[in-house]
C-alpha cells in the first residue's frame, strides 16, 4: 500500500468555517434535547454567536493569503472580504428571521411546513402560537455552505458547498406562515430548478475535469494557459457557469427568481437576495479569474451577452410588475446583470490587475445591505392577510407612516443608484472598471437600463408620497428590537456607503487578492 | 485528443438507435394478445399497494425510513474504505472519522429525539 499522506490543515484559516457550521450543529442539538418552552431564544443566540463569531474570526484573519486542507480552500483577500460580508449580513437575516412582534402569530415561520393546504391541520397550525425553531440551524448550515462557497479553490468543494448552500434555502423558503400555497410552490420551484442546475454544474465539472485531468483551480488554469482552445475544456466551462449564474439568478437563467422571492418568508427573500447573491457571485468571480484567467477570450463574449440580458431583461420586466416582492425579484435580477459588468473587468493583468475584482466586491457588499434592508421594510407593512406586498396597498404610506416610507426612500433610492447613496459608488466603481477595461458599449447598456430600472423605484417612491391613501389599507407594525437593528444596521450602511465610501473601497481593493 | 471520446459517442449513437429502434418496430411486428396482467402496472414483481381510502396519501414514514437509510449506508460507504485503509492513514485518519461519525452522530440524536424512528 502506497504511503498517505495527511493534507496540511490549517485550523486557524478553517476558523469561521469552523465557527458558524460548529454553530449550526449545536443547533441541531439544541433541537433534539433542549426544552420546547426556551427553545426560540436559545436558538437565536447560537445562530447569531455562530455568525458573528465567524465573522470576527474572519476580520482576525485579515491579510491572511493561504491555500489550505490539501489544496481544497483557499483563504485569501478575497474570500475573507467576501466570508466577512456572508456573515454580517447573514446575522442581520437571522434578526429579522427572530422578529415576533409584527405577525399576530409571533413568527414569520409554520411548524409543520408540509401539512396540506387547507386542511383542517393547517388551519389549527396558522394561528398556533408554535414557533418554528429549526429555521435557525438551517439558515446556519446555509451560511456555512455560502462561506465554503467563497473560498473553495476546487471544482468538488465548491459543488459540495453549493448543496450546502441550496439544501436548506430550498426547505426555509417553503415555510411561510401566510400564503402557504405560494411558499409551497416556491419551495418546489426552486427545489426542481437548483437541482437541475446542480446537474450542469455537475456536468461542467465533469467535462472540466476530462479535459484537465484535475479539479484544482490552478491546475485548470495552468492547463488553460497551456493548452489553449480546448472545445471540451469551453464547453465544461460553459456548463459551471450556467449552474452559477442560476443561484446569482442571471437572465436567462431567473425564472425562478419572481415566484421564489414572492413565496418564501420575506426574512428568507431578503436573505436568499442577499446573502445567495454574495455567495453566488463569489463563486463565479473564483471561477472565472482563478481558473480561466489566463483564458478570458473563453468567457468573457459569454459574460458579456448574459449581462447585457439580465440587465435588460430585470429592468424591462420590472416596469411590469405589481407586486413590491416580485418588483424586487426583477431588480435582483437587474443587479445581477449589473455586477457582471464588473465582472468583465478583469483587467489586463488577471491577477487582480484590473479593478473589476474590487469593485465587484464592493458592490455586493452595497447590494446586499440595501436589498435585505427593502425586504426587511416589506415585512413591517401588513393586513389581515400577512405582508401587504401589492404596489396599491403602498399608496399613500408616507401619511401612515412617515418614517417607514422615509426608510423605504432611502433603500429604492439607493437600488435605483442616485448619488449619495451605497449604489451609486458601487455603479460607479463597476462602471469605471469596466470603461477602464475597454467594455464601453456595455457599460452604456449598463447605464440605459439602470435609467430604466430607476423609473419603477421611483414610482414606489412617488406612490408612497403623492397618493392618497387607500381606505382599507394596510397597517405599518411597529417592528421589535431584531428588525429595528436590521434596519438601522442597513439604514445606516446605505447611507455611510454613499457620503464615505473611501475606507471601504480601500479595503475592498486591498483584499482584492485571489491566491490559487 | 478527441479520438479517445469516441468510443463514447459511438456507445450514445447506439443507445439511442436502440431506443428508436425498439419503439418504432415493436408497434408492427409484436404480438397483440390482451390479457389481465398487461392492466396491471408491473407484468412481474409485487402488485402495488392501494392507495388508502381515507384520503388517498402515502404514509410519509417510508420516505423518512429511505432517507434514514441513506445516512447510515453513506456512512458505511466511508468508514469500509477506512477500516481497508487505516495502516496507512493513521492518526489523521481516525481523528477525521470520529468527527465524521461525530456530525452523523448529532443527525441520529435530532431523528432520535423527533421520534423519526418511531413507527407509530
Amino acid at each position: 500500500m502506497g504511503d498517505i499522506t495527511a493534507p496540511d490543515l490549517s485550523l486557524a484559516a478553517l476558523a469561521p468555517l469552523l465557527f458558524v457550521f460548529g454553530a449550526a450543529c449545536v443547533g441541531v442539538l439544541v433541537e433534539a434535547f433542549g426544552p420546547r418552552g426556551n427553545r426560540q431564544p436559545v436558538q437565536l443566540a447560537v445562530a447569531l454567536v455562530g455568525t458573528l463569531g465567524g465573522l470576527v474570526s474572519v476580520l482576525l484573519l485579515a491579510g491572511r493569503g493561504e491555500v489550505t486542507a490539501g489544496g481544497a480552500l483557499a483563504v485569501d483577500g478575497a474570500a475573507l472580504f467576501l466570508q466577512a460580508v456572508i456573515a454580517g449580513l447573514g446575522a442581520l437575516s437571522i434578526l429579522l428571521f427572530a422578529e415576533r412582534a409584527l405577525d399576530p402569530a409571533r413568527s414569520a415561520f409554520v411548524t409543520s411546513a408540509a401539512v396540506p393546504v387547507g386542511s383542517p391541520r393547517d388551519r389549527e397550525q396558522a394561528m398556533s402560537p408554535r414557533v418554528q425553531t429549526e429555521v435557525y440551524p438551517l439558515a446556519t448550515f446555509a451560511i456555512g455552505g455560502m462561506m465554503l462557497f467563497a473560498a473553495s479553490n476546487d471544482l468538488l468543494i465548491m459543488f459540495v458547498a453549493l448543496e450546502v448552500l441550496s439544501l436548506p434555502l430550498y426547505l426555509i423558503s417553503g415555510m411561510a406562515r401566510r400564503r402557504r400555497l405560494l411558499s409551497q410552490e416556491a419551495a418546489v420551484k426552486y427545489f426542481l430548478l437548483g437541482a437541475f442546475a446542480s446537474g450542469f454544474f455537475l456536468y461542467g465539472l465533469a467535462l472540466v475535469y476530462g479535459a484537465t485531468g484535475s479539479i484544482r483551480l490552478s491546475d485548470v488554469r495552468a492547463y488553460a494557459a497551456v493548452g489553449g482552445a480546448d472545445v471540451l475544456l469551453v464547453l465544461g466551462l460553459a456548463l459551471l457557469v450556467v449552474g452559477l449564474m442560476f443561484k446569482a439568478s442571471v437572465a436567462p437563467f431567473h425564472t425562478w427568481t419572481p415566484d421564489v422571492y414572492q413565496g418564501a418568508p420575506t426574512p428568507v427573500t431578503a436573505f436568499m437576495a442577499a446573502c445567495t447573491k454574495v455567495a453566488a457571485f463569489a463563486a463565479v468571480l473564483r471561477l472565472l479569474y482563478v481558473a480561466f484567467g489566463t483564458s478570458e477570450w473563453t468567457w468573457r463574449p459569454l459574460v458579456y451577452g448574459i449581462a447585457i440580458v439580465s440587465m435588460v431583461v430585470g429592468a424591462v420586466l420590472g416596469l411590469t410588475q405589481t407586486d413590491l416582492k416580485r418588483m424586487l425579484a426583477y431588480s435582483s435580477i437587474a443587479h445581477a446583470g449589473f455586477l457582471l459588468v464588473g465582472v468583465i473587468a478583469l483587467g489586463a493583468g488577471s491577477d487582480g490587475g484590473g479593478s473589476g475584482l474590487s469593485s465587484t466586491m464592493f458592490y455586493l457588499l452595497a447590494y446586499g445591505l440595501t436589498t435585505l434592508g427593502a425586504f426587511a421594510v416589506l415585512t413591517l407593512v401588513r393586513d389581515g392577510d400577512g405582508e401587504a406586498t401589492h404596489l396599491s396597498q403602498w399608496a399613500g404610506l408616507a401619511q401612515r407612516s412617515p418614517l417607514t416610507a422615509a426608510i423605504m426612500g432611502i433603500f429604492l433610492l439607493a437600488l435605483a443608484g442616485i448619488p449619495l447613496t451605497s449604489g451609486f459608488t458601487g455603479k460607479f466603481a463597476v462602471f469605471r472598471a469596466a470603461i477602464e477595461d475597454g467594455a464601453w458599449p456595455l457599460v452604456l447598456v449598463a447605464v440605459l437600463a439602470s435609467a430604466v430600472a430607476a423609473f419603477f423605484y421611483v414610482r414606489v417612491i412617488v406612490l408612497m408620497y403623492f397618493s392618497a391613501p387607500a381606505e382599507e389599507g394596510p397597517t405599518v407594525g411597529v417592528p421589535g428590537l431584531p428588525t429595528t437593528i436590521a434596519l438601522a444596521v442597513t439604514v445606516t450602511a446605505t447611507l455611510v456607503l454613499g457620503v464615505a465610501p473611501g475606507p471601504v473601497l480601500d479595503l475592498a481593493q486591498r483584499a482584492a487578492i485571489f491566491v490559487g | 485528443m478527441f479520438s479517445m471520446y469516441v468510443p463514447i459517442l459511438g456507445l450514445f449513437a447506439l443507445a439511442a438507435a436502440f431506443a428508436v429502434f425498439s419503439v418504432a418496430v415493436a408497434p408492427f411486428v409484436g404480438p397483440r394478445r390482451h390479457n389481465r396482467a398487461k392492466l396491471a402496472a408491473y407484468e412481474c414483481g409485487i402488485e402495488p399497494v392501494d392507495q388508502p381510502l381515507t384520503g388517498g396519501r402515502f404514509p410519509v414514514k417510508y420516505y423518512l425510513t429511505a432517507m434514514l437509510f441513506i445516512v447510515f449506508d453513506i456512512e458505511i460507504v466511508f468508514l469500509y474504505p477506512w477500516a481497508v485503509a487505516n495502516d496507512a492513514l493513521g492518526v489523521f485518519g481516525l481523528i477525521e472519522m470520529v468527527v465524521f461519525i461525530g456530525t452523523v452522530f448529532i443527525a441520529y440524536a435530532y431523528v432520535w429525539r423527533r421520534g423519526g424512528l418511531e413507527w407509530d
